[in-house]
């Protein structure tokens, strides 16, 4: 979008680009100080529970636990830019490989339950909004307020209950692949774009059937954020001046709907995504958990359970830099949508 | 938290009769306000009427379906589950409370003073309150669960800590934009000091949208702390907590016990609701031009 313009929209990207330093720079300091916050000496927790007094002190030099925090801060930042994120005592892999392991099934998961929400949501918030008082409106009013309330770890056990229990259709809730199924070569690590690569179709067809579940519970989360935002924001496009000059000048209502109206209405639904994003991130976890879903936020829960310390913030700040790189995506998104937005005001 | 919203409603406009006007018009908030009195008597009065003992094993009557003698049927070590979702009333309920609590008085002195004043401190804030909102805060959570130990407490601190920034926001820009109003300058030139024109004359003014933030965010950490003892975070097993009920049941879904993590399950889900629908209900009566 940068290319396509002149210089200011150029600057305008660059600018928003740089804002997104200093919010980058808070959250590798939150994450340093969870770090240092555990609970007891760290030494003596990473030196294991048979060390003696002399090797819990070498631990501490080791891990520059003996220097003043400023020092071990900037160590720390070190460490990141060179991606380690330490040890996971778990795995016995480096936290940042396990990540980089796992990440793409989790994306593949939110990704998928994004796309799938997006497209059931914002049609019906758009046709709830053009026919106010319709059984569509009420049908969207009722998915609203019962979507919000709805804990993502009940769903899916509901579904995985009718699904899988009474109704057979759905595979065992256990993982990306049937054990039947072999892992197709990574790519991408999206099973479903791996296998499609190949043209294992088997595979790509029990890779769908694994990510239905989940994708759903997790879909059904997202609905009603988005789906309430579209309906408020088409209404209050539909009222505004400009449509009703539009309808007066006779264009036709499809293009008034789609061209202007669902155009203006876009801009509020696409900042509601960032809010969005930040829940799906955390449901994320939850519906992993249910799913057995192999992906990083089943990782840091098994990594708590066994208070892997190091593997359970190193997911928190990936989490964190792919939220904020997700919301540097959105607002670039912006100026493709509304070529007003210049970034100047904020 | 009505009376205060009453209360403000009655000195703005129309008084007692937009109430009466809203609650008439809309029978769902009613039913809001009576499911609400019914889970504040569950966790009063719920352990002191429940027909079981929650802790209470009984190996010979596990994994019993719903019959009159067991509502909702009993667990894997015979616990009877209905019991159990009472009981667990009071202790979701108080965590979420003090949360909300928490971060409303940690908000609210924050929203001010950096409102108030404005200045270094505002800027200082409102970096960390970015800072937290840069996190996925269910993520968020879980990393401070994690670093300061797994105890109910910390739920509830981490709890508090991510719900911060709403309330600390909201009151900024309440105290803001009536930093210099006329009658906070009149009070400051009647001889009032700058703690007591803030404390007494212009924070009360943002305590109506304050009370439906409470009510949207009292649904939403009961959510967010049965989630983390979900995850295994918090409470520790044989409580009766609803999170923890839902997760013990769902090792047994797939054999096909389901009463084990629906009821829980459908309690939770019920309590937010009611949260939820008295916070729109609410901002119903506090603010009507924000109907969506």
């Amino acid at each position: 979008m940068a290319t396509a313009n002149t210089y200011p929209r150029l600057r305008a990207v660059m600018m928003r680009i740089a804002q997104s330093i200093p919010v980058v720079v808070g959250v590798v300091v939150i994450s340093f100080l969870l770090t240092r916050a555990l609970p007891g000496d760290p030494a003596a927790y990473f030196a294991g529970a048979a060390a003696d007094e002399a090797s819990i002190e070498e631990i501490r030099v080791a891990l520059g636990l003996d220097k003043p925090l400023i020092q071990q801060f900037f160590i720390y930042v070190g460490d990141l830019l060179q991606g380690d994120l330490g040890q996971s005592i778990s795995s016995g892999q480096s936290v940042a490989a396990d990540l980089a392991k796992r990440l793409p099934a989790s994306l593949e998961l939110t990704l998928t339950a994004l796309i799938v929400s997006c497209g059931i949501a914002i049609p019906l918030g758009v046709l709830a909004a053009t026919q106010p008082g319709s059984w569509i409106d009420h049908l969207c009013r009722v998915v609203v307020t019962a979507g919000v309330s709805l804990p993502t770890f009940f769903t899916g056990i509901v579904l995985i209950y009718v699904f899988y229990y009474l109704l057979g259709i759905a595979p065992s809730p256990l993982g990306r692949l049937d054990f039947i199924y072999i892992e197709p070569d990574r790519v991408t690590g999206f099973y479903l774009i791996d296998a499609a690569v190949v043209g294992d179709w088997e595979t790509w067809l029990g890779a769908l059937k694994q990510l239905v579940l989940p994708a759903v519970t997790l879909a059904l989360f997202t609905l009603a954020p988005i789906a309430r935002m579209t309906r408020a924001a088409m209404l209050t496009a539909l009222s505004s001046d400009f449509i009703r000059t539009a309808k007066a000048a006779g264009l036709t209502n499809r293009k008034v709907l789609y061209g202007y109206a669902f155009r203006n209405a876009l801009l509020p639904v696409v900042t509601t995504l960032g809010m969005v994003f930040s829940f799906a991130l955390g449901a994320n976890v939850l519906v992993e958990k249910v799913f057995a879903w192999p992906g990083i936020g089943s990782y840091a829960v098994e990594a708590l359970v066994v208070s892997d310390y190091a593997a359970v913030q190193g997911f928190v700040l990936a989490m964190a830099l792919l939220f904020v790189l997700l919301n540097l995506i959105i607002d670039l998104a912006y100026t493709a949508i509304d070529p007003r937005i210049g970034f100047a005001s904020k | 938290m009505s009376d205060a919203s009453i209360k403000s409603a009655a000195k703005s406009s129309g008084g007692l009769d937009h109430l009466i006007y809203v609650l008439r018009a809309n029978p769902v908030t009613m039913l809001a306000f009576c499911m609400f009195a019914l889970i504040i008597l569950a966790a009063v009065f719920g352990p002191s009427l429940v027909p079981y003992d929650p802790l209470a094993t009984n190996a010979a009557n596990a994994l019993q379906a719903p019959s009159l003698a067991h509502w909702f049927g009993t667990d894997s070590v015979g616990r009877d589950v209905f019991s159990r979702v009472i009981v667990a009333t009071r202790l979701d309920l108080s965590i979420s409370v003090a949360a909300v609590a928490l971060s409303f008085v940690v908000g609210s002195v924050l929203g001010s003073v950096a409102g108030y004043w404005g200045g270094w401190l505002d800027a200082v804030l409102n970096r960390v309150l970015d800072t937290i909102m840069a996190f996925p805060l269910f993520v968020l959570a879980m990393g401070i669960v994690a670093a300061l130990g797994n105890t109910i407490e910390n739920i509830i601190y981490a709890t508090a800590i991510i719900n911060v920034p709403f309330y600390a926001r909201l009151v900024r820009a309440e105290v803001n934009i009536r930093r210099d109003s006329g009658f906070a300058r009149a009070a400051k030139l009647s001889g009032n000091s700058d703690i007591r024109v803030l404390a007494m004359h212009i924070f009360p003014n943002a305590l109506p949208p304050m009370m439906v933030q409470v009510s949207l965010n009292l649904g939403w950490a009961i959510l967010n702390a049965a989630g983390l003892s979900f995850i295994g975070l918090g409470v520790r097993p044989p409580t009766a907590e609803w999170g923890i009920m839902v997760a013990e049941g769902a090792n047994f879904i797939v054999s096909g016990e389901w009463w084990l993590a629906v009821f829980p399950g459908l309690t939770l889900m019920i309590a937010v609701f009611t949260f939820n629908l008295l916070g729109d209900g609410l901002r119903d009566i506090v603010d009507p031009r924000q109907r969506t």
